[in-house]
């Protein structure tokens, strides 16, 4: 690997080279790149590039992949948020079975802030400080106005179609001035649950949890949390004239534009970030030897969509302090290892 | 536990009186959905429209599921 390369990712016709990293002494010939705090500090970088009430792109640059993958997988899978745990189940006679409906009901996403409740273990009583009430009374008629030959059910029937906003909040004890000012509900009034046929009838009532991602999906505040590689396309010989014609073809809108350079139109890379890396370019005898793809390797390029439940930002700081906790607990028990080691001896 | 490993008491679960001989049960026409009280030993049929598959109500209890 040459030291230029270190933080590179190579990527070849048939085949990504410079994968790992070489933060380790004398990896490369005479140079010492070994890891250090003091660098880290100084090169670690976030950048928050987009961001909206559901998502948020940042670039977290400067650190090893294990620290972004950590990062990804606390956003999926250990930030707390509210889903529906138990359906008690009145009556239905809907042609979804109790069971499928009470999945798909545990699946609808929550709009409650999972600070304000407690953790419910299995021996805890249910209470106004670790659960949230959802009833749930739907009935479907005919629809006696609508015309005989009438064969769209949404006018043929009443109530046909379930939606989550058809879930009624019932809220307990001081629940109602609790949360006065942003009531619980479904986050997304649309979410079709079940249909029905005139003369059915689903009647239940729904208790909400806290819980995390590991434990069920329905409680990951993500829809997404990704993240991939900035790219990097090395032009290392000029591609002029009608190659960089082809050469902009090769990648997306807006990564390759032609520039006028005395006369002679010339291909300049002038947003690589807009490149999926697609290898196209790869595969034209034209460029053989005259580009080189790569990414960089420590810099992470976040896209995280929130369910709407927590702030995509919020969810960022909230997965970084998980971290740091994580962080505390290993340290301290590490310290009491080797603190039981020099008393043993 | 009982003496004999059952997973429930099977003399206090056979204890329950069974529902009285004359008692009415009512079942529903998989064809016309008519509610039929049928006593024992009557013929499997709708009173309405003479179908001869029943079915039984469903359980007035609420029953507890998991949204899992």
């Amino acid at each position: 690997m040459a030291l230029e390369d270190r933080n590179r990712v190579v990527i070849l016709e048939d085949r990504v080279e410079n994968i790992s990293g070489a933060e380790f002494p004398l990896s490369f010939d005479k140079h010492e790149v070994s890891y250090s705090l003091e660098e880290l500090k100084n090169a670690l970088d976030i950048k928050i590039v987009h961001l909206t009430p559901t998502e948020i792109e940042f670039d977290l640059i400067g650190v090893d992949a294990s620290i972004a993958n950590a990062l990804r997988r606390i956003l999926l899978a250990e930030i707390p948020t509210m889903a529906i745990e138990t359906v008690y189940m009145i009556n239905n006679t809907g042609i979804v079975q109790d069971e499928v409906l009470a999945h798909r009901l545990g699946l609808v996403p929550i709009l409650a802030n999972p600070e304000d409740f407690n953790w419910k273990r299995a021996e805890d009583p249910p209470t106004d400080q670790n659960t949230i009430v959802f009833k749930l009374f739907v009935e479907c008629f005919k629809n006696q106005n609508a015309a005989a030959d009438e064969t769209d059910p949404n006018k043929k029937y009443i109530g046909s179609s379930v939606y989550s906003s058809q879930l009624v909040w019932d809220p307990k004890g001081d629940q109602a001035t609790r949360f006065a000012d942003a009531p619980v509900r479904p986050i997304h009034d649309d979410i079709l649950i079940t249909k029905l046929r005139p003369g059915q009838v689903i009647n239940c009532e729904m208790h909400c949890q806290k819980g995390v991602g590991k434990d069920h999906a329905k409680f990951s505040p993500v829809a997404t949390a990704s993240y991939r590689l900035l790219p990097d396309i090395q032009i290392l010989q000029d591609i002029t004239g009608d190659d960089a014609e082809l050469f902009r073809s090769c990648f997306p809108p807006g990564v390759v534009e032609i520039v006028n350079e005395g006369g002679v139109r010339k291909a300049k890379v002038v947003n690589a970030r807009k490149d999926t890396v697609s290898r196209e370019v790869l595969r034209h005898k034209e460029f053989e030897g005259k580009v080189r793809l790569t990414r960089v390797r420590d810099h992470f390029i976040f896209n995280v969509e929130s369910t709407g439940a927590i702030r995509p930002e919020v969810l960022v700081s909230k997965a970084l302090d998980v971290l740091i906790e994580k962080c505390d607990i290993s340290k301290a028990a590490l310290a009491k290892l080797i603190k039981d080691d020099m008393t043993d001896e | 536990m009982d003496a004999n490993g059952g997973a429930y008491n099977a003399a206090a679960y056979q204890g329950n009186s069974a529902p009285s001989a004359s008692a009415s049960m009512t079942y529903l026409c998989a064809e016309c959905g008519y509610h039929n009280n049928i006593k024992p030993r009557e013929p499997i049929r709708c009173f309405e429209c003479g179908y001869r598959i029943l079915l039984k109500v469903r359980t007035k209890r609420m029953t507890q599921f998991e949204a899992r």
